[in-house]
């Protein structure tokens, strides 16, 4: 107990985010959604419920999607984190963006960076996902312009475009 | 020229990429310098007086900045209607989560804190909570009679008809409150200089109402205030009004502090202080002949509006006007009102009051079918209004629409007889019960009656030198398409690719008031001026010689060039104008409620499982009449979401009240539908053309939000044969009622035939 920092000095915190190594000085219960979004500048991550029930906030952290709203920084010391930002050269993400875009899978856009990170998440674990996989996959992640049809297609549109690649 | 289909066609959404890369910038995006955070603090009371104001201990006060109600400049309401609401309480809280004080500080940690261990004595004054006890007038909470509106509208003699009646229909049916749930909370940043006044950057739908809220609030003229709308997460209705509030709070702590301020609310204080949908009471009494006509009835609808008169007495208009359905009534006499109780204020919800009193008529007709002996599908098709008919408010019907058509389509796409018949037979053993439900309903687009005459909307295009032409309008997008559907429509008036069109952000120094992006009036009104305005700029072109009357891109471009080069600019405006055939008289709420209705039927499959008590829907299939579809794919999503929307107000949602405060006021514990709760929902479009809006186009926003409940509720009654009267209908509602001890005395109720 002694040999840590008190709960209220700040910490510092190193993570490779996006590929790049990042140091940040952080109150160790800082939630990383806060840290990735006013630190580091990274605001496609959102904050929609602050307590990982609408995934909003979705992050791969060691390639595993977590909710960054409830993630203290501390723990994220030493870990590598992917947000929205660094998908961008991601195989997926061009065909996910693009299927979001025909098939109607962003509305009002504010879910769409977490739920675009837990599709990417579920074709990486399952590439040629049946309906049901792709309800199980996206269940943590709530939409409430879509009615989720329309994100449901869009996810097996590129499933299926990468598959035929 | 050559021959464009840009509307009608499934072009990009404008802002899509943005939103697929998380550049969009919404407002908790956005940071000024010197940036502070500004919090809330608020009432912990239903109603009492403000005796004392404590700031604990343990705070270094001096570190923040503290606005109360002697800071506002202007007037202490929040101008919208009645402002009878203040923006800041100042002697006396009328509901819990009134805000009292401001606070501000650069460390939103520190700010938490401090809102904690500040303590407010209250002497109590007596409170009420429910419909009931306002219309009781335990207490007068608000004016004379807790009544902030009502509405008496009339058709025929209704008084005659009861003894030529061969059957006599009541029924009482409920709606809960609802929360809008957008998924971004709301939020705003203010600035604020002596010189130019307030900026505010902020999640809203009507940049214009807030205008004129801070106008009101800080007694400034218009030009000192700016309204500029961020990229917004969603908003349903619910950043109709309350952003008024929120963006008062920061300008007032802006003013105070001298420093740009931010002001983002966390989901629970999101859920607990702000608006959500008018609880309802819905009494229906019909006069209906032996083979199942509707002669006449009575329709009693009243709407909990919470503390302060905000919106209610629109809400209650269009639960008024559309309460008796999509059926012809010879007579009919619908008394409404909006009451007060002792909660945070009920406000704006896709729907608007429609939901509501649709529901309850709705449940009504499948009762009417059993009293009468006939089917849910039989009782609809005989009493469904026809062109040429009128409608309660004696509007004639002279739009195409043919409810007939629509419902033996709906019928057919889902299967509905032959389904009905197998859940009859199937259904005696197990505990798994199917069932099968309709509901038939109308929305009307647009402001109602005399509204939109009101509003005198006002809507912008202009062009640059290269070509470029852009749409000013104050209309927000927040998922609905907006942005595309007034693109597309400006670049089918002008003959130019959809590319060359864009639109401009929301910015009250830019864009003229194109009225507040409410009412499903968007696609059909201001689409029309857009329209309208578009054309205008080709008229100047071609009547300055620089355009043919058919052009290409290329030498739209080149005219451009020389029109600026010669002129500076070119702006063309367009304003509304009603049309000629139109009456509506205010004092007796008779006339043309609406230039157009959307017409739909929509089928719902539930299972009932009675081993858990949950209900789950199989099938959904939505049939709508909306005139031209200007997007298939923005169509078909504002109708996937806005049905999601009505099966959480069906099945799930329920706001658990204590003491007029919301206690799940929480994601965990306020239910909405994840991807796991919802059936395939099949949406399919009529198309019959409507003459007033761009292209035919009338309104679909709100329509999807009226029929899921009633047509869920009615399947739910099919499968059990239990006739629930209110929603949500949550496991433990139908627990109570199903369960071998309570189920007999449910079944009874206060129905009476007089054959």
């Amino acid at each position: 107990m002694s040999l840590l920092p008190a709960a209220s000095a700040k910490w510092e915190v190193s993570f490779t985010v996006n590929g790049h190594a990042k140091k940040v000085l952080a109150h160790p219960m800082e939630r990383l959604l806060d840290v990735l979004r006013n630190d580091l500048g990274l605001t496609g991550t959102k904050e929609g419920c602050g307590e990982g029930e609408c995934g909003s906030c979705s992050v791969l952290l060691e390639g595993m999607l977590v909710n960054s709203c409830l993630v203290p920084v501390a723990q994220a010391d030493g870990t590598s984190i992917v947000t929205i930002e660094g998908m961008a050269a991601h195989a997926l993400m061009k065909l996910l963006q693009e299927s979001f875009l025909e098939c109607g899978g962003a509305q009002c856009g504010i879910c769409t960076p977490g739920m675009i990170l837990a599709a990417v998440h579920l074709l990486e674990k399952k590439p040629q996902p049946a309906l049901t996989d792709i309800r199980e996959g996206l269940a943590g992640n709530l939409c409430r312009c879509t009615g989720y049809m329309q994100i449901f297609e869009a996810v097996a549109k590129a499933a299926r475009q990468r598959v035929a690649q | 020229m050559t021959v464009h289909h840009i509307v009608g066609a499934a072009v990009p959404r404008k802002e899509g990429w943005d939103k697929v890369t998380g550049a969009a910038r919404y407002v908790d995006d956005m940071i000024l310098p010197g940036m502070l955070h500004g919090a809330t603090v608020r009432s912990t009371v239903a109603r009492g007086k403000i005796k004392k104001i404590k700031f604990g201990a343990g705070i270094a006060w001096n570190e923040y900045v503290v606005v109360s109600a002697k800071d506002i400049p202007g007037k202490n309401c929040i101008a919208l209607i009645l402002d009878d609401q203040p923006c800041l309480a100042a002697e006396t809280v009328n509901h819990a989560e009134e805000p009292i004080l401001l606070l501000a500080h650069t460390d939103r940690h520190k700010l938490r804190k401090a809102v904690e261990v500040i303590s407010i004595e209250y002497e109590a004054l007596p409170s009420v909570h429910t419909l009931d006890e306002s219309e009781q007038r335990s207490a007068i909470i608000w004016g004379t009679d807790n009544t902030f509106k009502s509405f008496l509208v009339e058709k025929g003699d209704v008084d005659a008809l009861w003894k030529e009646a061969a059957h006599i229909v009541e029924g009482e049916y409920f709606t809960g409150a609802q929360e809008q749930l957008y998924i971004e909370n709301n939020g705003m940043i203010a600035a604020f200089d002596p010189e130019n006044g307030v900026t505010v950057w902020g999640s809203l739908q009507c940049p214009y109402y807030v205008h004129k809220a801070l106008m009101a609030l800080f007694a400034l003229p218009e030009e000192k205030v700016r309204v500029v709308q961020m990229e917004t997460g969603g908003a349903f209705g619910g950043k109709e009004e309350y952003p008024s509030m929120i963006a008062g709070h920061a300008a007032l702590l802006a003013m105070k502090s001298g420093r740009p301020v931010k002001m983002i609310y966390d989901r629970m204080e999101d859920m607990a202080a702000t608006t959500k949908r008018h609880p309802s009471r819905t009494r229906h009494r019909t006069a209906v002949s032996k083979d199942g006509k509707i002669l006449g009835g009575e329709i009693e609808f009243v709407i909990d509006g919470g503390a302060y008169a905000t919106l209610s007495s629109v809400v209650l208009s269009r639960g008024t006007i559309h309460a008796g359905g999509p059926y012809y009534w010879p007579s009919v006499r619908i008394r409404t009102k909006a009451v007060a109780t002792n909660t945070p204020p009920h406000g704006a919800f896709r729907g608007f009051g429609a939901p509501q009193s649709l529901f309850a008529m709705e449940r009504q007709m499948d009762r009417i079918a059993q009293v009468v002996g006939i089917s849910p599908v039989e009782i609809r098709r005989r009493n469904f209004l026809k062109p040429g008919q009128s409608t309660t408010t004696q509007q004639v019907i002279r739009e195409k629409m043919d409810l007939d058509r629509l419902l033996s389509r709906a019928l057919e796409l889902s299967d509905y007889a032959v389904k009905k018949k197998r859940f009859a037979v199937e259904n005696k053993p197990g505990p798994r019960k199917k069932g099968i439900g309709i509901a038939s309903f109308l929305h009307g687009a647009g402001f109602t009656g005399s509204g939109e005459r009101y509003l005198n909307s006002l809507v912008g295009v202009d062009i640059n030198a290269e070509g470029n032409v852009r749409v000013l309008v104050s209309s927000a997008e927040f998922g609905q398409g907006t942005n595309t559907v007034l693109c597309q429509i400006a670049a089918e008036a002008l003959g130019l690719p959809y590319e060359n069109v864009s639109i401009a952000q929301p910015d009250t120094t830019v864009v003229p008031n194109s009225g507040p992006t409410v009412a499903s009036r968007t696609a059909m009104i201001v689409g029309k001026l857009v329209q309208s305005a578009a054309k205008g700029i080709q008229e100047t072109l071609t009547r300055t010689k620089l355009l043919r009357d058919e052009y290409t891109s290329e030498e739209f471009r080149a005219a451009c060039k020389e029109y600026i080069a010669a002129h500076g600019a070119l702006k063309s405006y367009a304003r509304y104008e009603a049309p000629p055939d139109v009456f509506w008289d205010d004092e007796k709420y008779r006339g043309e409620a609406y230039a157009a209705f959307a017409w739909a039927v929509y089928v719902a499959e539930v299972t009932v499982d009675l081993t858990t008590y949950s209900v789950t829907v199989d099938d959904f299939v939505a049939l709508q009449e909306v005139g031209k579809v200007l997007h298939p794919v923005l169509a078909e999503g504002q109708v996937m979401g806005g049905v999601a929307q009505a099966i959480g107000f069906a099945l799930y949602e329920k706001v658990v009240w204590q003491n007029g405060r919301m206690s799940n006021n929480q994601m965990t514990n306020y239910i909405m539908p994840t991807s796991m709760d919802l059936p395939p929902i099949r949406v399919f479009f009529e198309e019959l053309g409507n003459v007033h809006g761009a292209h035919g186009a009338k309104g679909i926003g709100e329509l999807p939000m009226d029929g899921p409940a009633p047509a869920i509720i009615n399947a739910v009654e099919d499968a059990t044969g239990v006739r629930f009267s209110s929603i949500p209908l949550l496991p433990e509602d139908l627990f109570e009622a199903l369960r071998p001890e309570s189920g007999e005395q449910f079944v009874s109720a206060s129905v009476r035939g007089t054959a």
